[in-house]
């Protein structure tokens, strides 16, 4: 190792300072040497020992809290598109046929992304911050399995830019950027991310698991649909509604929580995002407040909305809504993005509560969005400063009081 | 039975290097300092020249803004340099001590009878008022003035922390001498926060002070914490601190009739290996003390004063005046981590959070120490991570929300969420903490110093 540091310093480096030949390409290499090499940089003021944490020790627990979403969610492709041209799912087939559909997205989210923000520190003249590890991460995860990757490429870079840079970067900016790009998606692009065709792939990716083509046309099985539980309830006619996978079997609450059935990439496993909640949990990354309180918010709305019950979009119960659509890893992942969220830890709870009204509440009443959570984390992350104001005035109002009963006591 | 008061947020950053409470010998001033930067907002005006002899207790500068002020020379011999910075900033005044210190002697009789008035203009001519400070702004206490209150911080908390109780065990009578002094320049009361772990009868059973017991980890010690959790300071009001060990100082002026500078110091630190206590007097060059008593091999980072608040000093540094503690630790510029953010961080790397394994290990093994260095361990960033500071901050203060507010100078905020409560050092736990590696205290400081400015 240590001869790969001289390496490094001695050969490397100096093309990349100031005057060097590749003086244009030093937040690249800058951003390659701080993640082979803690920067050996030592205190010049204040404390003398610091806390061996870092930022990007925290973004890298986050994405590792990812992961089992990840690594499900690819399974996950390959299932349904097995189930859809019916054949036998075997994993590693499923799970070769996702990765092969998955790793273009993620490698194009990052390419463009960090491209950006390599660019960006150039010109600022500061290192590369690590912010969009997550986001990078996160995009792929959120969006249909079928969506082109040149509209994944255009939404990361308008969030990237739009909702990050034009604020100043990582830690200022006012809504979550994975989001952004959804939602960028979602306006611009809504055939590719709503309805039956977007969330399974019937054809094959990169000539793994072809389907029987008959005049150009894939064929699927005869009882397949691509709907997702939460868009089949929207569609719902009278007073009930089945939900179904996508060969037509009947849906437990057992098969919404392991996932096996269509949506985003990441969001179907709730086992999966437990786990991941689990890590963000014990590493400390992440706010069990904020989680907790969606969840609660969004069950305790529904389970009022249950009482007035008057179609099948009301009936759905509060467990259904926690495990189906994107309900969970927005809660999980997305909410408890620290720099979108409230600051404050009684801000907190408010938050995540009203997240999960709100989503809720689109649900439930906006017949055009079958899903409501990520305009409600988006609408409260707007909001989040305003609740943080309020905590603060609480503090700043004690300590007004204090300032008062003293006078009061010395009249 | 002293007031107990539980101080829950904090850290006890478990680093090597504690120093056993034994004396081991004293650095013989040979060439002594007095530093202005010691004191936040002073503007000095020099009162000698190059060449001048003093005496220990002849004034050598003093604040601009009020003449009254006078810092002394701590030993007598010759002015060798005042040397300035830019702009003809003051940096120091440095002085080659005699062999035999000479002493300037001062009338402090009728002492018994004094009114607060004679007391202060006695420690001001002798050079001892700097050892008192002051909230708000925590800078040197503003002599016309009159505090609501005098707290003395009788523990430190702070990494490797010198043992007060060690210290003035020493010294009882002069200890209590000093409160007795102290006590009349207040109408209100005097606090001595004490720890559970104080034993010295001298602190624990003084005499016309308000004992209170602080039970809890690091900053329970810091005056500000202290406080906070007794009276808090209020816009418009002022109190005074002054740590246990200065008020050693100011006993022996008053028992003595002459200024003795010397403090019992603890040398801590991995780096240090006669680690123990050691008399110096303020403001000595510690060449001495630091002459084959450090590890040898990789570079070093000396420290007037502990590793969270300390200033960092040469090898032929000086002990800076409010220091009782000098600290050695690896500067650790030689380390290359490999992928160090990756690392599981089982053994050597310590985190006060929960995201490397060595929280798993301090679980296990509660007394494991860390040799910790002066890496930043990670890059400058915008604030990211929220609740980081809450945790380690046991004053009802939001500390992210003030911070955030100094460093934009807003001064209605600054003050709304309790400015005037508050010193650097308060945050001190923050700034190890924070995964951004913001220079908090730094920017604290600074905005003290602005708001003072602009108060005037």
């Amino acid at each position: 190792m240590k001869s790969l540091r001289d390496q490094l310093d001695n050969k490397i480096k100096p093309h990349f300072e100031k005057g060097g030949k590749l003086e244009k390409l030093h937040s690249l290499y800058d951003a390659i040497d701080t993640f082979l090499y803690v920067p050996s940089a030592t205190s010049k003021s204040g404390v003398h020992i610091h806390d061996a944490s870092d930022t990007k020790r925290t973004m890298s627990l986050v994405i590792l809290a990812l992961v089992p979403a990840l690594l499900f969610g690819m399974y996950n492709v390959g299932y349904q598109h097995y189930q859809a041209i019916g054949e036998v799912p075997v994993l590693w087939n499923c799970f070769l046929f996702g990765l092969l559909a998955i790793l273009p997205k993620i490698v194009v989210s990052y390419v463009v992304g960090l491209g950006i923000e390599i660019i960006i520190a150039q010109i600022k003249g500061h290192e590369v911050q690590e912010g969009f590890l997550v986001s990078g991460m996160l995009i792929p995860m959120i969006v249909p399995v079928d969506l082109p990757l040149w509209m994944l490429a255009v939404a990361t870079a308008f969030a990237v830019v739009f909702a990050k840079e034009v604020f100043g970067g990582t830690g200022y900016n006012i809504f979550n950027v994975a989001l952004v790009a959804r939602a960028f998606l979602f306006f611009a692009y809504p055939s590719k991310m709503t309805g039956e065709h977007v969330f399974v792939r019937a054809e094959n990716s990169f000539g793994v698991g072809d389907a029987n083509i008959v005049d150009g046309i894939t064929q699927t099985v005869d009882a397949f649909s691509g709907a997702t539980p939460l868009s089949q309830i929207e569609t719902a006619t009278g007073n009930s509604v089945t939900l179904v996978d996508v060969t037509g079997h009947v849906l437990t609450y057992w098969d919404m929580f392991l996932g096996l059935i269509p949506g985003s990439i990441g969001e179907t496993s709730k086992l999966a995002i437990l786990i991941g909640a689990i890590i963000m949990i014990l590493f400390g990354v992440a706010s069990w407040k904020t989680m907790v309180s969606v969840f609660v918010g969004g069950m305790a709305t529904a389970l009022l909305i249950n009482q007035f019950a008057v179609n099948a979009v009301m009936q759905i119960t509060p467990l259904e809504h926690i495990l189906l659509g994107g309900f969970a890893f927005g809660a999980v992942f997305m909410a408890t993005d620290p720099v979108t969220s409230a600051r404050t830890e009684s801000g907190k709870w408010v938050y995540g509560f009203l997240i999960g009204v709100i989503a809720v509440l689109i649900r439930v009443f906006n017949p055009g969005y079958p899903e409501g959570m990520m305009l409600a984390i988006l609408f409260m992350n707007a909001f989040a400063p305003l609740i943080d104001y309020v905590v603060v005035g609480q503090n700043i109002k004690r300590r007004m009081r204090r300032v008062s009963q003293k006078t009061d006591k010395s009249v | 039975m002293p007031k107990y008061i539980k101080i829950k947020k904090g850290l006890n950053i478990p680093i090597e290097g504690d120093a056993p409470e034994v004396i081991v010998g004293s650095v013989k001033p040979s060439i002594v300092k007095i530093v202005p930067d010691d004191f936040p907002c002073l503007i000095p005006k020099v009162d000698v020249k190059v060449g001048d002899r003093v005496n220990a207790g002849t004034p050598v500068m003093h604040d601009k803004r009020n003449e009254q002020l006078v810092f002394v020379s701590p030993v007598s011999g010759t002015v060798v340099s005042v040397t300035r910075g830019e702009k003809r900033r003051l940096l120091d005044i440095t002085i080659e001590a005699d062999e035999e210190i000479q002493r300037d002697v001062f009338d402090i009789s009728s002492i018994q009878g004094d009114s607060a008035e004679e007391i202060k203009s006695k420690l001001l001519k002798a050079g001892l008022w700097p050892f008192i400070k002051q909230r708000p702004y925590d800078i040197i206490a503003d002599p016309n003035s009159s505090p609501r209150d005098i707290f003395i911080s009788g523990f430190s908390s702070v990494p490797l922390a010198p043992s007060y109780d060690f210290i003035i065990d020493k010294e009882p009578l002069v200890f209590q001498k000093g409160i007795d002094t102290l006590s009349k320049l207040t109408s209100g009361k005097i606090y001595l926060g004490v720890s559970p772990n104080t034993k010295s009868i001298a602190l624990l059973d003084a005499k016309n002070v308000e004992v209170c017991e602080f039970e809890g980890p690091h900053p329970a010690g810091n005056i500000g914490v202290q406080i906070n959790s007794i009276n808090p300071v209020n816009k418009g009001e002022t109190v005074w601190t002054i740590t246990a060990p200065d008020v050693l100082m100011i006993g022996r002026f008053l028992l003595k009739g002459y200024v003795d500078f010397t403090r019992l110091i603890a040398y801590t630190g991995s780096e240090a290996v006669k680690k123990g206590y050691y008399s110096v007097v303020i403001g000595s060059k510690l060449d001495h003390l630091f002459d084959a008593n450090v590890t040898r091999g990789a570079a070093l980072r000396y420290i007037s004063g502990n590793v969270l608040t300390g200033k960092q000093i040469d090898k032929d540094g000086s002990l800076h005046f409010y220091d009782s503690q000098v600290t050695v630790i690896p500067e650790g510029d030689d380390k290359h981590d490999f992928i160090g953010w990756a690392s599981p961080g089982l053994n050597k790397k310590y985190s006060a959070g929960s995201t490397y394994l060595s929280k798993l290990v301090s679980l296990l093994k509660p007394n494991k120490k860390y040799r910790l260095d002066a890496r930043l361990m990670g890059g400058r960033r915008a604030i990211i991570m929220s609740n980081e500071y809450d945790k380690v901050f046991p004053l009802d203060i939001l500390p992210e929300q003030l911070i955030k507010a100094t460093i934009t100078y807003n001064v209605d905020k600054m003050e709304q969420l309790g400015i005037y409560e508050v010193a650097p050092e308060d945050f001190a736990l923050c700034e190890f903490v924070d995964t951004s590696k913001l220079e908090i205290q730094k920017e604290i400081r600074e905005g003290l110093n602005k708001l003072k400015k602009e108060m005037e």
